[in-house]
């Protein structure tokens, strides 16, 4: 293949072509040229498996379901209303958040690669990164929705946000009817990963 | 006109798999993958439009063929040889002698990570002028969904979507284009739109005639509609 601008481009032809053999061959060089720490890689791998997640996307929707003021100003401007939770960075830099309502259903998807609000969810999961997905879920939205085993009203619109620029989304679901008395904590363990990207609904709480 | 990344709407691919809550990075590899993506990234050499042209530009066969984080690989072997970062004799050697390299002084470091990635890089800027449209306004988007300033190049404006008539529902502000940033051709803010098309008007067959899809889309991709 010829390599330019705008044609395909096959440098990575030249590593093993096992993907596992080849992300330790292109480590092993970057690390000998000084250009990658590895212990750089055993940070960012810490920061992304235990401690950015969808747990913090939960905190959020829990508050905004106890906290009137809270989510008037979550959904005026998400960016400066997580910040002041501590949820901030890289794939979230700029943040809108989109109610649910008995009138309307949202789901997120990137149709063109796999952008989703790192801060408050983490890295995505395979799904939502899948061919699937990305070519089913603005199409036929709900019978994406029915391989979740979720099956809207047929009086609810669906509303999907292809996330197409550096604005990243994440979904408040409608509070659950039998959660009334319980506190942010508790409110928090409701929301699921799914139920903040709209392919899911929150739990119901178990007394 | 458009790559095989543009996927929205596809017609062909089967049931979405969900997965429990937890389970993202599935093998060791995935993990080591995305790392160094981002620690390479750090160096500098190129901007989040370049990485993401560079995961598009594989070739059609190979980017249906790899998973996701052999996209990653991918794009990022040949980022590193196209800005000179490393060269292809460096790829063919890796058991051989590697010298460091200058560059190395912008290595990340590990006591930096939390900082670097808990700041993120926003891509709002100013904009010269006033904003074109605002909420309500009715727009078309372009009827070709194809970089203006570069053949083939890298544009944020879906295939699907091309040609069709929506509404503005917000406007973000104004951010990077990164359709001239993917090319090293300067950032050229430009106003950006949150903007919602009635399912109606971008499929044949729209499952129900409320449902719609919004996206976020740059003022030169919009026209407006009388």
């Amino acid at each position: 293949m010829e390599s330019s601008e705008n044609g395909p481009v096959s440098a990575h032809g030249h590593l093993p072509t096992d993907p596992e053999l080849r992300v330790k061959a292109l480590e092993e060089i970057l690390v000998r040229k000084g250009l990658v720490e590895p212990a750089a890689l055993d940070a960012i791998i810490d920061m992304y498996q235990n401690r950015v997640g969808p747990r913090n996307g939960a905190r959020v929707v829990a508050r905004a379901w106890s906290d009137q003021d809270f989510r008037t100003a979550l959904l005026a401007d998400a960016t400066g209303a997580i910040a002041g939770m501590g949820y901030a960075g890289r794939q979230g830099e700029h943040i809108t958040a989109v109610e649910n309502t008995p009138d309307m259903h949202n789901i997120v998807v990137c149709t063109l690669c796999s952008c989703y609000p790192w801060p408050l969810l983490g890295i995505p999961p395979g799904w939502y990164k899948s061919d699937e997905y990305r070519a089913r879920a603005v199409r036929e939205p709900r019978k994406v929705l029915a391989d979740f085993g979720v099956t809207l009203p047929e009086d609810k619109a669906v509303r999907v946000w292809d996330s197409t620029a550096e604005m990243r989304y994440i979904v408040i679901p409608e509070r659950p009817p039998g959660s009334m008395g319980l506190d942010e904590e508790a409110l928090a363990e409701l929301v699921t990963r799914d139920s903040m990207i709209g392919t899911g609904l929150p739990m119901e709480p178990q007394f | 006109m458009t790559r095989v990344h543009d996927m929205g709407g596809r017609f062909g691919y089967g049931a979405v798999l969900p997965e429990p809550d937890g389970i993202v990075l599935e093998e060791s590899w995935h993990a080591r993958a995305l790392a160094l993506t981002l620690a390479a990234g750090a160096l500098g050499r190129w901007n989040i439009d370049m990485s993401r042209h560079a995961r598009e530009r594989l070739h059609p066969r190979e980017y249906a063929r790899f998973s996701y984080f052999e996209k990653w690989l991918a794009a990022l072997a040949n980022l590193l040889v196209e800005t000179g970062v490393l060269d292809n004799s460096d790829l063919l050697s890796c058991a051989g002698q590697q010298t460091p390299r200058p560059l190395s002084a912008c290595a990340l470091r590990s006591k930096n990570v939390d900082v670097l990635f808990g700041h993120g890089s926003p891509t709002t800027r100013d904009c010269p002028g006033l904003a074109r449209f605002s909420a309500g306004d009715s727009v078309r988007a372009r009827r070709l969904a194809e970089n203006r300033l570069v053949s083939g190049g890298h544009t944020r404006l879906p295939a699907y979507a091309a040609g069709a008539c929506g509404r503005v529902l917000r406007h973000h502000g104004c951010h990077v284009f990164p359709d001239s940033n993917a090319h090293g051709l300067g950032e050229a803010p430009q106003p950006l739109y949150a903007v919602a098309f009635p399912a109606t008007e971008l499929w044949v067959n729209p499952e129900h005639p409320r449902d719609e899809v919004v996206l976020d889309l740059w003022e030169s991709y919009l026209e407006p509609v009388q």
